[in-house]
């Protein structure tokens, strides 16, 4: 029998907030153990949780990028459970009214090859809602040290509709809406630091049935390849028990990136009564729609929207986009670039190959690079005119990415122009005839590959600097 | 000397220390002798840091000597009920689970009223995790109430209720939950001083249910109790709950606002269950407004008669069952020795941390959050909640203030209801409404039984109208003496 996968997906993405969500308490990582903590991170008696605005803010600019529905109401709930990483016992969240609702995230499944676009999707999502984050546990060999540092900082839960079927479309999911909110601004989206973590529901059908099958719930993806590989693990599981006649059991199972196994964890009938109410020391937040219209403006352009408008209004390879778009500052630089030098598609190569390698080479990020946009147009402008060929070029810019000079100033030190003078390139263009007689001998021969051999010898003549055009017509005048 | 500033109010005290006849050191000297000479047996406090006091105290003098006194506050020694943190007293709720437990900060009322020179003094018993209406519930022992040591101070603010009607400070500071500042002023013939919810910050004050919790005063005068409300009211950033008001002047408006008023008398406040003597108290003060030339109109308040104690308890209960999940011996406060692992530190430190009155709350209350009863019990509590709150909106546009006793029976004995919960609970039925629908309310002294136990007359205000309350209270104790009895300890 054949069967479709059905996947829904709960990732928890922390926001990058100064202070935690309840309390003035900075929030960070890698900070020595228990130091970010207060009276209210801590649960002291007395303490008093206080929304952090940010966070807020945060969440429906998430909102916002996601097409969700943004609730007029925003209202706190208290999740009941004991759990010494959980300072209070119980976990401020929201339960029945998400401050987002619904939403999508538009996903590219892979192409045919790499320089073809893939299938695009719109996966929906249920809702978004903000919650706080819990402390760590750090197990010794006879004890458990609680660490609060990550305690109380401000958590989004953005859970998916069962919509996707295929660790592929998983994995797409992932991958776009990390895009999304690293260039919102709302997380910086690092798994190894826990900023991004995903849990998924997994359950098969065979082909044309529309009752879902009994999922299960995969924990510990911590990684988006790990996402990947513990679905398509998890389908061929399930394909597995039922292929043998077994059946699938509710449960939830922790998987193994390291060694690509999973294992049960807990049952259904272990389930929480996590017994929530709405908690009585936060008011409600009245969301109208004069605060979602201060933050609309700050919305970035989607990432896909603006691959559609690089492939439309700049003509640009859909490999060049690809490139470009993930990064919302390459983006920015390559429109600046092509807008100085009104050339975007050679602006786009010289920023997708040269500048991605001198940067990668050099492990330099965007914004420290010396090579700015109006570099970038100088040497395009160089090239466009003719006053440098392509290869000169390619030099040009790596003195101009080591130095920040720009493009003109390094051709006119190291005398670089293209010669243009006839009476300059007759002279290399003979002595090249006369050193390879051969080669002079198959062109008139009506060998025309013959005539390289020749016009590359006057660029090594000229180091480059002969204009090719005027080398081609000269030599052939030549051995006409 | 000081004997004679035993029972002086805060605002009488006040004026001596401007007019340099008393230094703020003299006070505290004579407030600990007298918590010497009476606590052995009134056992208000469960701990007194003699030392700070003292040290404070100087520091006042000084600022006055250097003509920097910071107001009628400075240099007054202010009690605490246990629950209210001070920066590095103990904040032990008079439970065994914080028995060790030393507050490494400050509420935002006491910092007020450090900034306004008040002196800290002392931690006051109470019901553990204020859950009871006779401080009996307390892991430290009971107090007594100074009238009649046999019998109980009420609760749970009893602590705070006796000190000031023992002499030992002449102003607390309580938590009012259903009653618990009320009752016990009642029981003690003090004045006590519940303000709207949302008036006072909660912040640094440990929880018992956050949605009825509000902070206020114990004193011998409503003078007092305005006085201190002026120093600890108003918005705090750090209570998403607090209000943002201005503040007024409450001692400038009791002198400002006179009567006639409108009061409203419900009638379900004086049927079955009140004590008679208590009734003819109360109904005397009603003849006495009547006198003043106060428009009299009996009122009804059905709903808030037939469900308050019900919907308060599922409300109260529920709360609380998660306000007190923090305490699992995992951060602070008492583990058990016994524990061998994770589970075992939650059950065996809470078995063995909490009283029999906070488990009986905290099962009652995770139960009523459960899944599947959560509507039956907590949602439909909630819309009761609204409707009993609803009544008191409707009642009080033609009134002023409503009157009603405080307390339905006098002060009781030690042990006579301990053992039936219900009986316990029904002595906060006038009260409580009071917190469901978060309203201002005051128990003044209004007379004594003929055992010689006081007698308290509640006053129910407008939300956010505590100068009004307090002015219609006022206007009562200027005309009566019943304030100025003490006990003979």
């Amino acid at each position: 029998m054949n069967y479709e996968a059905v996947i829904g997906l709960e990732v928890h993405v922390q926001l990058k907030t100064a202070s935690k969500m309840f309390t003035r308490v900075a929030a960070g990582y890698g900070q020595p153990e228990n130091t970010l903590t207060d009276p209210v991170v801590l649960a002291l008696p007395g303490a008093l949780p206080v929304l952090n605005k940010e966070a807020l803010d945060k969440i429906i600019t998430a909102g916002l990028i996601l097409d969700c529905a943004i609730a007029p109401v925003c209202k706190w709930d208290r999740k009941n459970y004991f759990y010494p990483d959980s300072p209070k016992n119980y976990q401020i969240s929201q339960y029945d009214q998400p401050i987002c609702v619904g939403g999508t995230v538009e996903i590219e499944l892979p192409g045919p090859s790499r320089n073809v676009m893939g299938e695009h999707k719109k996966i929906p999502l249920t809702r978004i809602h903000l919650e706080e984050d819990v402390g760590k546990l750090n197990h010794g060999a006879s004890d458990s040290l609680v660490d609060y540092n990550r305690a109380g900082t401000p958590l989004m839960e953005i859970v998916s509709e069962p919509a996707m079927h295929s660790a592929d479309e998983a994995f797409a999911f992932l991958t776009a809406l990390r895009t999304a909110m690293v260039q919102g601004g709302i997380s910086d989206c690092d798994m190894e630091k826990g900023q991004l973590r995903c849990d998924a529901n997994i359950s098969i059908r065979p082909v044309g049935e529309t009752k879902l099958g009994v999922k299960v719930e995969l924990k510990n993806l911590n990684s988006i390849s790990f996402v990947r590989d513990g679905i398509a693990h998890e389908i061929r599981r399930q394909v597995a028990v039922l292929g043998s006649g077994g059946t699938i059991v509710q449960e939830t199972r922790d998987y193994d990136g390291q060694t690509g196994a999973s294992q049960s964890l807990r049952s259904k009938e272990m389930a929480h009564d996590y017994r929530y109410f709405p908690d009585p020391d936060l008011m409600p937040v009245k969301v109208d729609e004069a605060w979602l219209a201060v933050i609309r403006p700050t919305l970035p352009e989607r990432m896909f929207d603006r691959q559609r408008r690089y492939l439309e209004q700049f003509q640009l390879p859909y490999t060049l986009t690809s490139v470009l778009v993930p990064s919302l500052a390459l983006g920015a630089f390559f429109e600046e670039a092509a807008k100085l030098s009104g050339k975007p598609q050679a602006a786009a190569n010289w920023i997708t190959n040269d500048l991605q390698r001198e940067l990668a080479a050099a492990g330099v990020e965007l914004a420290a690079s010396k090579v700015r946009p109006a570099h970038i147009a100088g040497l395009v402008k160089l090239v466009e005119s003719g006053v440098i060929s392509s290869n000169i070029a390619k030099e040009v810019f790596v003195a101009m990415f080591a130095t920040g000079e720009q493009a003109d100033a390094i051709v006119e030190r190291k005398g670089l122009k293209q010669s243009t003078d006839t009476g300059e390139l007759e002279k290399w263009v003979t002595d090249a005839i006369a050193a390879d007689p051969k080669a002079a001998a198959g062109f008139k021969g009506g060998n025309e590959k013959a005539l390289n051999a020749i016009k590359g010898a006057v660029m090594k003549a000229s180091k480059g600097k002969a204009n090719p055009q005027l080398v081609d017509q000269i030599a052939r005048k030549l051995l006409a | 000397m000081a004997d004679e500033l035993i029972y002086q109010s805060a605002t009488q005290l006040a004026a001596q220390l401007a007019a340099g006849k008393i230094s703020a050191v003299e006070l505290v000297q004579a407030c600990l002798a007298r918590r010497q000479a009476v606590d052995g047996r009134v056992k208000a406090f469960n701990s007194c840091d003699e030392a700070g006091a003292l040290a404070a105290a100087k520091a006042s003098d000084a600022r006055r000597a250097a003509g920097q006194a910071r107001g009628p506050l400075d240099g007054i020694p202010v009690g605490f009920k246990d629950v209210i943190a001070v920066e590095g007293q103990p904040l032990t709720c008079s439970s065994k689970m914080l028995a060790n437990f030393v507050s490494p900060y400050d509420a935002t009322v006491t910092l007020k009223l450090k900034a306004a020179g008040a002196i800290p003094f002392g931690r006051l018993n109470m019901d553990e995790f204020a859950m009871g209406s006779s401080t009996e519930n307390s892991a430290f022992g009971p107090t007594a109430n100074p009238w009649d040591l046999t019998r109980v101070p009420g609760g749970s603010s009893g602590g705070s209720a006796a000190a000031v009607a023992a002499g030992e400070v002449p102003l607390t500071l309580g938590s009012d939950t259903g009653g618990s500042i009320r009752q016990p002023a009642a029981l003690c013939g003090i004045v006590g001083l519940k303000p709207t919810y949302g008036l006072v910050s909660r912040y640094g004050l440990a929880a018992f249910a956050s949605s009825l919790d509000q902070i206020g005063t114990m004193a011998h005068t409503v003078g007092d109790a305005a006085l201190l409300l002026g120093a600890i009211a108003g918005h705090d950033p750090r209570d998403s709950t607090s209000f943002k008001a201005e503040v007024p002047d409450y001692r400038a408006a009791l002198a400002a606002k006179k009567g006639p008023w409108r009061l409203g008398v419900p009638r379900e406040f004086f049927g079955a269950g009140l004590d008679p003597e208590i009734g003819a108290a109360v109904k005397q003060a009603i003849e006495f407004y009547r006198k003043q030339g106060c428009e009299i109109k009996e009122v009804a308040l059905p709903l808030a008669a037939e469900y308050a104690i019900a919907v308060y308890y599922l409300i109260a209960t529920a709360e609380a069952s998660s306000n007190l999940a923090r305490y699992d011996g995992i951060r602070y406060g008492h583990r058990s020795k016994a524990a061998t692992d994770v589970a075992g530190v939650y059950f065996q430190s809470r078995a063995e941390g909490f009283g029999p009155e906070v488990k009986r709350r905290i099962i009652l209350g995770t139960h009523v959050l459960s899944s599947g009863y959560y509507d039956a019990y907590y949602l439909r509590a909630q819309k009761v909640r609204t409707l009993i709150r609803n009544e008191f909106t409707a009642v009080l546009r033609d009134c002023d203030a409503l009157l009603s006793p405080t307390s339905p029976v006098p002060a009781f004995k030690l042990g006579e209801k301990s053992a039936d919960p219900l009986a316990m609970y029904l002595t906060d039925i006038y009260t409580i409404s009071v917190n469901l629908a978060g309203l201002p309310g005051i128990s003044i002294p209004c007379g004594f039984t003929g055992g010689g136990l006081p007698i308290g007359l509640q006053l129910i205000g407008r939300p956010f109208d505590e100068a009004g309350l307090l002015a219609v209270a006022q206007a009562y104790e200027s005309a009566h003496d019943w304030h100025t009895k003490h006990p003979s300890l």
